[in-house]
Formats: C-alpha cells, structure tokens, sequence
C-alpha cells in the first residue's frame, strides 16, 4: 500500500508537467498578453513596456522554465491585475467551493444511493421507474434553471432562503447553513441522478449473484441482505463516480457559483479568463489537475478497502 | 436448537406442483412430486437438466425465484410444519436453523467482500442472541468439525483465498452450525476436482452420521449417487419416473429412463484401440508459461508461478490425445498456448513441422487458421447478439473466403453436426446446450483446422448430451483427419474417447501412455490417486485402481 501511494505520487509528476506546458502554450498562442494587458487606448510603445516589464520578449521557452521553476518552489506567481499571490487567491476562494462541493457529493449520495438499491430491488415495477424518470429529469434540467427555479420558489415567493451570498462555517454557521441549501439542492440534482443511475445498475447485477441466494438461505432479512451483501459488492463503480463527481465539483460549479453569486474558485476562473490574467489561470487549472490525480489515488485505494480481492 | 425426535421423517414433500410463468414449455416445472428424507438418511434426487430437481429443492427453502414460479398445489412438511404455508418470517426463522443449503459453485457462492469467519458467524447473529465471544467459539468449533485447517487463521481471510474444497467447507459450515434436520445439496460436488469431491461426499457422510441430519443430495452424477445414496429419487420433466433404495434402483431399475441415465455414465474402462501413425499436426517441446513476476515499474522479471513447466506433447492427424488434471494443473494454459491464446514463456510449439510460439501476430496469422478450439461453456462461448450463422462464417470470411462459399459451408456443417441449415439465422439463446456445443464445433470446423482442441467442451452437459457430442466429436475426428487434443478432468470420459493420456499435475506431465495401459497400470502415485477417486468405480466394468 505504502508502495502504491509512491508509485502513483511519483507518477503524477509528468501528469502535470503535460498539463503545465499545455496550459502554458495555449494561453501564449490565443492571443498577445502585452497588448492586452496594455488595453484597447495603449500605443506601441506602451505596449513594448509592458512586454519588457513582464518578460513577454524573452524566449518562450525561458519563460516556460522560469515560470516551473516558481511553482516547484510553491510560487503560482501573481495577478496581473491586483499583485496578489495566485496561491492566497485560490485560499481565499477554495473554502466556498469545498464547502459546497462537500454538501453536495454527501447529500447526492444519502439520497442517490438508497434510491438506487430501491430501484434495483424493485426493478420493473413503478419504483424503479419513478427512480429513473427522477434521474433522467435530473440529468437533463440544466443547472442555472434549476437554480433561479429554486430561488424563486423558496426565496422571492416563500421567503425561506437567503436569495444569494455566501457565509462562512466557521463565522456563521446558521447563515452558512440557510445559505447553502439552494446551491447544494441545485447541484445536487445531476449528481444525485448519475449516482442513482450506476447503483442500480450495479446493485441490479450483484442481486443474481450466487452469495445472495445464499445469504437468503441463511435466513438473512431483506434490508441486510441488500446493504451488506449486495450494495458492498457494487460499491466500486459506485465508489468511482462519486470520486469522479468530487472532482467535478471542485473544478466545475462555475455556473452555481455564478447564479448564487458565490465567491468560490469557479468564480475566480471564471474572472481571470475574461481579464486574461495568466498566472491564475495556468495555477488553478495545475491545482485542477493535482486534484484530480490525488482524487483518483484516492478512489484506488477505495478499491482495496471495499474488496479484498483487489491488491495492487 | 433440539434435535430432531423421533423416527418419522424430518422432510416429507406430498404432491407437490410448481407452476411455470405462463408461455413455458410446460405448465409445471414440478408436479405430483412426493418423497420422504428420514432422519441420517441420504436422498438423492438425479436428473438432467430441466428435470425440476433443483426447483424441488429451492420449493423446501421458499427460495424460488419471486413473481416466476410458485408453488401451487401440495405440501412440504418439515418437522412436520408446511412450509408453503409459513409467513415470510417464519421461513427466514427455518433457514439456518432446521434447515440449511449447500450450493454448486462455493466460490461464486460466497460474499467475495467478507471474511469466511463472518460468513459463518453471520449465521448465528440472525437466529441466536449469543456474545460475540460465544460465536466465535462456535464459529471455530465448526469449522474444526468440517476439518477446515487452521480455523483461528482461516476466520478472517476472503473466499478468494481458500482452495475450492476448503470454500464448500466454509459454506457446508455455515449450513450445519446450527444443527438443522435437513441439509440440501445442490449439485455440491459438481465444480469440484474429483479427489476434492470424494473429500466432501465423505464429509457429507460424516455429518449424516454423527448428527443425524437427513440430507437432500440434488446430482446429475450416478457415479456420485452410488457413492453417498441411501435412496434414490430419479426426475424427468418436472415428474418422479422412480424412486426406492439405491441398492435397488442400481441392481433393478424398473424404468427405462433410469437405465439410460445409469448406461450413460462413462465406463473407467477403456476400449481397445490401435496407435495412430498419422503425420504429428502439433509437437509442443519444452512448453512453458509463467505469470507474475512484474516489477513495480511494470517489467517483466522472474515468473512467480509457472502455469506450465517443460511440457512436451506430440498430437498426430486422426488422434487424440487426452489431457487430464484437476483444477490448476495446467491443462487448460497448454491449450491456451498451442492456440496462442496466451504467449507461453518458453519453449517451442510446432505446427506442421514450424515453430509458431514465438512469431509475430501478423507471421501467425495462417496458423490462426490450423489450430481451432471448443470452449467449456456453450452458453458463453458463442456471441448471443449474433446469429449462427454469422458466428460461423466470420472465421472463413476472414481468411478470405467469399460470402457465399462461407454460406455454403456453414450450411454443409449444420447437417454434419446434425443441426438443420436454417439454425444459421437464429441466435443462440435459441437453443439447448448439446446444440449450442454443436453450433461450436461446427464454427471450429468452417476454419478447415488440422487440430481440434476441445478444452472441457463436454464437461457442462448432461449425461446423455455429453454422449451424443462425444460421438460427434469422435466422428468429425475421423473424417477431416483432424488431430484432437481433448483437455478434461473427467477420467471416464477420458477412457472412453482418448487414445492416448498425458495426466497434468501442478504444471507437470507426470505420466502419459496409451489410454488402456496408463488406466490398468498407472505408473504414478497421482494418476493412481485419481483413478481411486473417480466416485461411483463400480459403475460399469470396474477396473482394479486400487
């Protein structure tokens, strides 16, 4: 085990630096960073400042070293636009995120999960088809409808819910918790059919194994029969998909950051793209990536607690 | 837990009726079906497939699948308590208690994702309100009792550890932990190895008769039945065609059903037959395949486990050769080379004098055409979105062979395997098992091979199946002149089909000979410990074993 989490530590190295030099040669292709930071009014010589105060003259290749060799030291360089550091921009605006991507994936699965076996359970009869009707609305409702859905329900016409914002756990918690459930309902839906979806899929199947039969004949309940028997024997694509949706998560609530007017990391993305401030879009898309390598590290060492047959 | 008292019989089936789902074959799955199991006594319930044995035995546990199939007239009476008529929650208070169940596959057969001891355990947490303490102790105390080793050690790994005989240990523990007065076994010893199966028949045996649990033994194997029957009960379409003492039902069948299924076992002892001198269509020298033995960073290093160790066969045109062995003996990974199915590590195999082990995918692909295989399973083996006839023409229409020829010869095959041409538009699903290894050999065929490898491909038919496609294969041998390898585990068949017999163990040829020499005198200890366990010897000629 320790051996693997070497391995696979060791191997995401070159993982990144593909990212790295992608990242990097996409954002110096679309377009010249000088004239653009130097703005619509700026002349040509203004311009050549610029690019001789950024370094946008040198080689490209010296850029793309020395900008590496700030990151190995932990330095995602600064905004063009503030002078902050990249990385206290992204500490400041990953607690919203993890906050929501958490109330999210841990609400998706309470919910998906007894859903799914129920409807693997009770495959072919009415359940199983509300369950999936559910998931096919669920996927193919688009988030910003559901979301302005939600909030003229709950917010303008009930007066419920905070319409928008975001508070942090650790100031407010009551706030936090008022705040968070339109966005978590919102995200909640694709997840929650997507992961309804594959465990009943999954379930379904391990339901004909033989150790159901014999968990049965055993005199087993029907409850434990589907929690302990069959859904642990499903739990790996399972388990798959709901590390997959995590990533999502982190990486993609753009759109529920936008309409809740959440300060997150979708946010940040989203700003720095139309400002083309380059040093925040090439750290977080590398942060993106080193979060999703350690995400499915996690998932494989998923495996190995959920079935012991599985040894790496 | 008490004991059952008294000398009536702990199970009592009377009249029995299952229906089948409307638009069956049948009305009734089972019907009019009556016996008893005593107390300590042995009952075996043989049939072939779709003979209801095994819809008999999951009615007593109300196991049968739900919304398909109901019991709809009789009873069932354990201890004299009708089964069909109890709750839901009474039944699950029998199971494991009074009575318990064994099944075919104990690896499938066990949660993969839980340990052995909690599998037992699991048991005793549903129906008893003991400590923690108190079941373990328990646990342990039958798992020394079905003479599992090391219980404390074995408590707490995976199925998937266990060999297949220590796994129906496990479960038939999890049966007999509670005592029940009725244990049933479905086909229990068929996925075994034959000296596993006559270790478990001999436990089954212990258990009758050390704690007198009436045991309903479902087998399709007469040579099991003659081993462990106290009484036998033969089924044939859902209906009971005889049953009485088995010492009577083998001295005297009445019925001529029962007289073929008794026939139709295998004899152990081979006819006479003369060598072969054809040209040799496959020579392996030296044969061997490892696995394991990657580094971390994915290179290839020393194999951990050699699968196959300096294997030298010789297979000539018109002649078959046998290889026989329990599970992991190697057998099946020799195939798998000689048809390059799986690189072997070393060594040669020759087709026509040439040495294909070694060549590339694309140098072989001539010899692809030469050496053609039939698999175990003719329920997996064949694509079931494809029809027949598309299964059969693929191979030919590959090496460039035109539509229609294809066509022509895949109709000229059907009626050579006794199928009629117009099988080619259906689909496999379509039809029986014999039929589906028919439609197989019929697809190996239209390659036009020099050898024929049959890996098992009559080891999942009924007895009677399992002659006719023998004669088959026996049959299309001769004509095409084709040099057969025929890998099995089953010595009668063995005997009956093979001229010659190469016996694996571990990856090891330890004796090969002529079929009729090596089985009146086997050499080796192990082909000796073989033959001794081949249940039921004196089924047919006996040949002296021992």
């Amino acid at each position: 085990m320790p051996l693997l989490v070497l391995q696979r530590l060791v191997s995401t190295i070159p993982v990144l630096l593909v990212v790295a030099v992608i990242v990097f040669l996409m954002l110096r292709i679309s377009g010249d960073p000088a004239a653009i930071l130097a703005g619509d009014t700026a002349t040509s010589a203004q311009i050549e400042a610029v690019r001789q105060a950024f370094g946008f003259d040198r080689p490209i290749w010296e850029q793309f070293l020395g900008w590496i060799v700030q990151v190995l030291q932990g330095d995602l360089g600064e905004s063009l636009f503030t002078g902050l550091p990249v990385t206290t921009l992204i500490a400041q605006r990953i607690e919203p995120t993890l906050m929501l991507a958490l109330t999210t994936i841990v609400f998706s699965v309470l919910v998906a999960v007894p859903l799914g076996v129920l409807a693997a359970w009770r495959s072919g009869t009415w359940i199983d088809r509300a369950v999936m009707v559910f998931a096919v609305l669920g996927f193919s409702v688009p988030v910003f409808v559901l979301g302005y859905g939600f909030m003229y329900v709950f917010s303008i016409e009930l007066r419920l819910l905070p319409v928008q914002g975001y508070t942090s756990p650790f100031v407010d918690p009551v706030a936090f918790a008022q705040g968070i459930i339109l966005p978590t309902l919102t995200l909640s839906c694709i997840y929650i059919a997507l992961i309804a979806r594959i465990t009943r899929a999954s379930v379904l199947e391990t339901l004909n194994e033989d150790y159901i039969r014999t968990a049965r004949a055993k005199g087993q309940v029907e409850r434990t029969v589907l929690f302990r028997h069959a859904l642990r024997n499903a739990a790996v694509p399972i388990v798959t998909v709901i590390g997959l949706g995590v990533a999502l998560l982190i990486g993609g609530v753009v759109v529920t950051e936008s309409v809740f007017n959440i300060p997150g990391l979708g946010r940040l993305v989203v700003d720095a793209i139309t400002r083309r401030d380059y040093p925040i879009i090439q750290g977080l898309i590398l942060f993106f990536a080193l979060i999703y390598v350690v995400l499915n590290l996690i998932i494989d060492l998923a495996y190995t607690l959920l079935d012991p047959r599985i040894r790496y | 837990m008490t004991t059952h008292q008294g000398d009536g019989p702990v199970l009592s089936i009377r009249d029995l009726a299952v229906a089948l789902p409307a638009g069956a074959d049948r009305r009734y799955a089972v019907e009019g079906v009556s016996f008893d199991v005593g107390p300590g006594e042995i009952v075996c319930v043989v049939g072939e497939s779709g003979s209801g044995k095994s819809v008999t035995a999951f009615s007593v546990m109300g196991l049968l699948a739900k919304g398909e199939l109901h019991a709809e007239r009789g009873q069932i009476l354990l201890e004299g308590e009708d089964v069909l008529k109890a709750t839901p929650e009474r039944l699950r208070d029998l199971r494991g208690t009074r009575m318990a169940m064994i099944f075919q596959e104990p690896a499938t057969a066990l949660n993969p994702v839980m340990t052995i001891g909690d599998q037992i355990d699991e048991v005793l947490q549903i129906h008893t309100k003991l400590s923690p303490a108190e079941r373990r102790e328990k646990v342990i105390a039958i798992m020394e009792a079905m003479h599992l080793p090391d219980p404390q050690a074995l408590y707490d790994r995976y199925p998937h550890q266990l060999s297949g005989g220590q796994r129906q240990r496990v479960m038939i523990a999890a049966a007999m932990v509670l005592d029940p007065v009725i244990l049933i076994a479905d086909e229990p010893t068929t996925a075994l190895d034959v000296t596993t199966q006559a270790q478990i028949l001999q436990l089954i045996k212990e258990m009758q008769e050390r704690r007198r649990t009436g045991v309903l033994f479902i087998t399709h194997d007469f040579g099991v039945v003659a081993e462990i029957a106290d009484k036998v009960v033969v089924m044939r379409y859902g209906k009971v065609v005889e049953q009485g003492p088995a010492a009577e039902i083998f001295a005297n069948p009445k019925v001529a059903y029962t007289r073929m299924l008794i026939a139709s076992v295998p004899s152990l002892e081979p006819p006479t037959r003369t060598a072969a001198s054809g040209e040799v269509a496959v020579r392996t020298r030296d044969l061997v395949k490892g696995y394991g033995g990657k580094s971390w960073l994915g290179r290839a290093t020393q194999p951990s486990v050699l699968a196959a160790k300096d294997v030298n066969l010789v297979v000539r045109r018109g002649e078959t050769l046998g290889v026989v062995g329990e599970s992991g003996s190697g057998k099946s990974t020799v195939a798998r080379c000689i048809v390059r199915l799986v690189d072997p590590t070393s060594g040669a195999i020759e087709i026509a004098g040439v040495d294909i082990a070694g060549l590339s995918t694309r140098a072989l692909t001539p010899y692809r055409r030469r050496v053609q295989m039939v698999f175990q399973d003719p329920y997996r083996s064949l694509n079931p979105r494809r029809t027949v006839g598309a299964s059969v023409m693929e191979g030919p229409m590959n090496f460039g062979l035109p539509r229609e020829e294809a066509l022509a010869r895949a109709r000229r095959l059907m009626s050579l395997v006794g199928l009629s041409p117009d099988a080619l538009d259906r689909y496999p699903h379509q039809f029986s098992g014999g039929q589906r290894q028919r439609i197989a050999i019929a697809r190996a065929l239209a390659m036009e091979p020099d050898v024929l490898i049959a890996d098992e491909a009559v080891s999942a038919l009924d007895v009677s199946v399992q002659k006719q496609v023998l004669e088959l294969l026996d049959q299309v041998k001769r004509e095409f002149d084709l040099a057969l390898l025929f890998i099995t585990h089953d010595l009668r068949v063995a005997a009956q089909i093979c001229d010659r017999i190469a016996v694996m163990r571990r990856g090891e040829v330890v004796e090969e000979g002529p079929t009729r020499e090596l089985f009146l005198d086997p050499k080796h200890e192990y082909t000796r410990t073989l033959l001794a366990a081949a249940p039921g010897r004196h089924l047919g000629p006996a040949v002296a074993a021992e």
